[in-house]
């Protein structure tokens, strides 16, 4: 019984593994990065290594680092986070089916549920003969490993490596516009998206860099919730 | 750094807290095979491209026009990103040669 369990387990690994591969390459050099910025922002390695543990959301974590160093606003850091995370409310609901009955690894495959492992699990297609429970976990897991292990890499290498890293938060500006561009190519209708550019822009302005984030947040969601029959008459975005 | 040991462990405890709400809640929430109202399958379509032009502001909220380099690497190095971006689409090349650009221009030239 155990051999045949044991056999299913290592089935379900060489599976999983080669559908990670890709993320293998993004979540090091990604995961590498947030530790650097980390050490950069004055971290020492401890905050990427746990954070990367804990939180497993790549884009939230370098807001995260921004919100430590600014001035104490818990509510202020649920909310971006919410905001930020919203996306994964839809994952978990095409995910409703998918993960139903499979016991206590449900509880890991929701709380390391990032855009990767989700879209490997949504998509996959999972052989008959392969145990699905633990094909999702090792994707989950490995993914998880990957970026943990990067992150902490980072954290570690940029206290000892000495190279002039000004400019390196960039990094994060760099990703934000990639991942917004990516939605803008996928979208046919691009008001939300540059009602995402004006409003905070004008909250920017009105409220000041410390303040403007919460107010940025409550007009997005009051123009997008005013403007619903517009946006969605003119065919839904992606 | 000025907050404090306790207040940074508040800080990630809330980011862990927003981000496990937004991954348990449809599971809590829709446990049979009830349908998700419309209104919340509304905004899972618009948020992300809001949410996104959000973070590109926030991102460059300390950005001064009008004074020390006028956010000319920002401006620089973003259009590097979307050229990149829309030429090879490879999403590692098109961070890593914006962030490079960046460096070498604040470290050398601004």
């Amino acid at each position: 019984m155990v051999q045949l369990e044991r056999k299913k387990i290592k089935k379900a690994f060489q599976a999983a593994f080669p559908h990670t591969i890709p993320i293998f390459t993004g979540f090091w050099f990604l995961g590498m990065t947030y530790g650097v910025y980390m050490h950069v922002c004055g971290f020492s390695f401890w905050y990427p290594m746990v954070m990367s543990l804990v939180i497993f959301a790549g884009s939230v974590e370098f807001v995260a680092a921004n919100l430590l160093l600014g001035a104490f606003n818990p509510l202020q850091a649920l909310t971006l986070t919410l905001m930020i995370n919203a996306r994964h409310l839809f994952y978990g609901i095409s995910m409703l089916e998918k993960f139903r009955g499979m016991g206590w690894k449900k509880f890991y495959l929701i709380f390391g549920m990032c855009d990767e492992s989700f879209s490997i699990n949504y998509t996959a297609e999972i052989p008959s003969d392969v145990d699905k429970g633990w094909f999702m976990f090792f994707v989950t897991l490995l993914n998880h490993f990957y970026w943990f292990f990067g992150a902490t890499l980072g954290g570690v290498l940029g206290a000892l490596v000495q190279f002039n890293t000004e400019g390196l938060d960039f990094v994060m500006t760099a990703m934000f516009v990639v991942i917004f561009l990516e939605q803008w190519l996928k979208e046919t209708k691009h008001t939300s998206a540059l009602l995402g550019l004006f409003l905070p822009t004008v909250c920017l302005v009105l409220f000041g860099a410390e303040n403007f984030m919460l107010p940025a947040m409550a007009a997005l969601l009051a123009a997008l919730t005013l403007l619903r029959t517009h946006i969605e008459k003119g065919g839904a975005s992606s | 750094m000025s907050m404090t040991f306790s207040q940074q462990v508040i800080t990630i405890a809330m980011v862990v807290l927003g981000t496990m709400l937004t991954r348990f809640l449809p599971f809590l929430l829709f446990p049979g095979e009830k349908r998700t109202p419309a209104y919340i399958q509304y905004l899972g379509r618009v948020l992300p491209s809001a949410v996104f032009g959000l973070l590109v502001v926030y991102c460059l909220k300390n950005v001064h026009l009008f004074s020390g380099s006028h956010g000319i690497p920002e401006a620089v190095s973003i259009a590097l990103v979307v050229g990149l971006h829309l030429w090879k689409r490879q999403m590692l090349l098109s961070i890593a040669g914006g962030t490079i650009c960046y460096m070498l221009l604040v470290q050398t030239i601004f």
